[in-house]
């Protein structure tokens, strides 16, 4: 019998084209992501070296990470910061070039690019998809070995259709129970990262499994394996199964009658054998889990709402003491403060973490009539223009509106503040995104990072809030 | 790209652990479409104050350091963003080696890819550098012989053997993977016959 294989081991040896050294591998690369900030020196290099892009079919590109989500029918006449425009007409122009199909920003599919990836079908299970972003690990939930890539790869995908890769190692982590009402698993992540650390993934893929992971919808999947880069790994992984399946039946992108059917048949074997081996093991019971929130600038920084901030004295590690101590500084908090009496200045609810139809269907059913505190300015920026239309459309438009939320267009937004959606100096935002670094939102902005209905309920009541405790 | 054999300079060390990749090239900077003049932008947060205005408590802001062609840094050195700019804007300052007990992933492929060498040492090996760099001490890197030369200290790295190849012939990727044209070729033959699902027809909505 063959020896037991996991699940990222599959669909690693089915791309591996040849080894090219020690443990070194020439991988194909099947789907390709491109957006107006990694790629324009890519297409330059190309250019320079006399190269062509080889399959053009296997590359789709938006621009999603400096436009602004206001005024978004003007197209690229909305973006006012000269240097961004030119970034994004650059792309336009690559793509235009090489034959790669671009959805433009007046399209009613344009978003975040790995959010419209899953919507339109061209994240599929078994397949290696890059792009030049580390949330690119959102698209593992479909069973897809999904990276971040940098400028320099995005130009070797371009010009060879493949990769040079170490082989990452195999981590599995195992969720089991039954969360409770209004805990996300933007709150499963968070405490997972919290007790692993942003190191713990280092070289690893995590395969997510578990009978919490099985009830998951896709959705909750694509947050889970989107921050699966912030515990360090290359990459998150879920195996496929049927609400993979019915997720991506007749999309745009997706394989198509026959092909559908063979894609099936092959994806179906996509399940880690029984008694594979991993490198490393972690396994939790969210049955209890609280809301989590972010006090500091690594996401490792999480407690659970009801817990108080942590003392850097109580750790004996003198560099983790001192990092602590200034990430204190940075969030203007001090240890033993209750994260329920902080006040916020503004909420961002969207980006690739959370920025999904289901992530504002759950935001906006938690504070529907109410209004948004008066010291709070709350954002809500869907994730694509589908997920707004769908919004609008279901009357999540206007319960935001009426609460006092802005509601956007569609983009990256304040996830990184590269656009002018940013936090000003000392400003506190409850945010549904991924990082929060110093600076990440704007200089000096101390980011919380926390899931759509907290969010949500603390830019009512102007600080953070226990949503499994308070109705508002 | 450049070839890196030997390297003097002198070394600046930031202790700091966890230096992220928006730390080292924040992303108002990530607009551009060119890969040269990063440099002068490299670390801006901590570097400047308002503007282009000088923070002079930072070490690259002090002289000898505002030379350094080395960085010594606290561990997880590169973690965040996947953005290649940061590697930029540590070449186009004029960083050509960074020593670390750990790097991130991304990070380290970035870095490779583009000439700037990453040796990874342990913690002693690391206090011992970084005493020394402190005092202003001139160091070589020598990637041939896999040696650190400081003052009378010697310490001898390790380097992935493929990695020392390109940097001292300054090999570009695509080039080498071109070498195996013939290879990607079979495989989509393959993938054709065997899963022609993966292909992508796309259809009008
Ligand atoms: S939403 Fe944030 S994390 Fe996601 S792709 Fe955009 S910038 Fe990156």
């Amino acid at each position: 019998m063959d020896t037991p294989k996991t699940l990222f081991d599959k669909i690693w040896g089915d791309h591996v084209i040849n080894q090219t050294n020690k443990n070194q591998y020439l991988l194909y690369i099947d789907r390709h992501l491109v957006h107006e900030v990694t790629s324009p020196q890519a297409f330059e290099g190309l250019k320079l070296n006399k190269r062509k892009v080889r399959k053009p079919e296997l590359t789709l590109g938006v621009a999603d990470h400096n436009v602004p989500t206001t005024l978004r029918d003007q197209g690229i006449n909305s973006i006012k910061d000269k240097i961004a425009k030119l970034q994004v007409e650059t792309l336009e122009k690559n793509l235009s070039e090489n034959n790669i199909k671009y959805i433009p920003l007046t399209s009613k599919n344009q978003g975040i690019v790995h959010i419209i990836g899953p919507e339109q079908g061209f994240t599929i299970p078994g397949t290696t998809i890059v792009c030049g972003d580390s949330h690119t690990s959102t698209h593992g939930a479909f069973g897809s070995l999904a990276f971040g890539i940098g400028t320099s790869e995005v130009e070797h995908v371009l010009a060879t259709q493949t990769l040079v890769q170490t082989k990452p190692k195999n981590m599995r982590i195992i969720i089991n129970g039954k969360l409770k009402k209004n805990v996300t698993s933007k709150d499963i992540i968070l405490k997972v990262i919290s007790e692993i650390g942003t190191a713990a993934g280092t070289g690893h893929v995590i395969e997510f499994s578990g009978s919490t992971i099985l009830d998951m919808t896709m959705e909750e999947r694509m947050t889970l394996c989107n921050m699966s880069i912030e515990a360090g790994a290359k990459a998150g992984l879920i195996a496929p199964d049927n609400k993979t399946f019915d997720y991506l039946y007749g999309l745009p992108f997706a394989p198509k009658e026959k092909n559908w059917e063979l894609a099936i048949e092959y994806w179906k074997k996509l399940v880690t054998d029984k008694g594979a081996i991993f490198d490393q093991e972690f396994s939790f019971n969210i049955e209890e889990l609280k809301p989590f929130v972010t006090w500091g600038t690594s996401p490792e920084n999480g407690i659970a709402i009801n817990e108080k901030i942590p003392d850097p004295k109580q750790y004996n590690n003198l560099e983790k003491r001192q990092s602590i101590e200034k990430s204190l500084n940075y969030m203007g908090l001090k240890a033993g403060d209750s994260l329920k009496d902080i006040s916020i200045q503004k909420v961002f609810i969207g980006s690739c973490t959370n920025g999904r139809i289901e992530d504002l269907r759950a935001a906006a059913n938690y504070i529907q009539g109410k209004k948004v505190s008066h010291n709070v300015q709350a954002l809500v920026v869907p994730g694509s223009g589908l997920v707004k239309k769908q919004a609008e459309s279901e009357g999540i438009k206007e319960i935001f509106l009426e609460a006092g939320f802005e509601w956007r267009d569609p983009g990256c937004s304040m996830c990184l503040g590269m656009n002018p959606d940013q936090l000003a100096s000392g400003e506190r935002c409850a945010s549904t995104s991924n990082r929060n670094f110093e600076g990440r939102q704007g200089r000096g902005g101390r980011t919380h990072l926390v899931s759509p209905i907290t969010a949500a309920a603390s830019a009512i009541k102007g600080f953070f809030v226990d949503v499994t405790e308070e109705s508002l | 790209m450049k070839k890196f054999t030997v390297l003097k300079g002198i070394a600046a060390f930031m202790p700091d652990i966890n230096i992220d990749t928006d730390a080292i090239i924040p992303k108002q900077f990530l607009k551009t479409i060119h890969r040269k003049g990063l440099g002068k932008s490299l670390f801006y947060n901590e570097r400047y104050t308002e503007g282009y205005n000088k923070n002079v408590d930072f070490i690259l802001n002090k002289d000898p350091w505002s030379n350094s062609s080395i960085i010594i840094a606290g561990e997880n050195f590169g973690c965040g963003s996947s953005r290649e700019h940061a590697p930029w804007a540590l070449l186009d300052f004029g960083i050509q080696c960074i020593i670390s007990n750990s790097f991130a992933d991304i990070f380290f492929n970035n870095s490779v890819k583009n000439g700037l060498l990453l040796i990874k040492l342990n913690k002693n090996e690391i206090q011992k550098l970084s005493e020394l760099a402190m005092k202003k001490e001139s160091f070589t890197v020598d990637l041939i012989n896999q040696k650190i030369l400081v003052k009378n200290n010697e310490i001898n790295f390790n380097v992935d053997p493929i990695i020392k190849d390109r940097l001292i012939h300054g090999y570009d990727d695509i080039e080498i993977t071109l070498k195996n044209k013939q290879l990607i070729v079979d495989y989509e033959n393959n993938k054709n016959k065997f899963h022609i699902w993966k292909n992508i027809v796309y259809e009008k909505q």
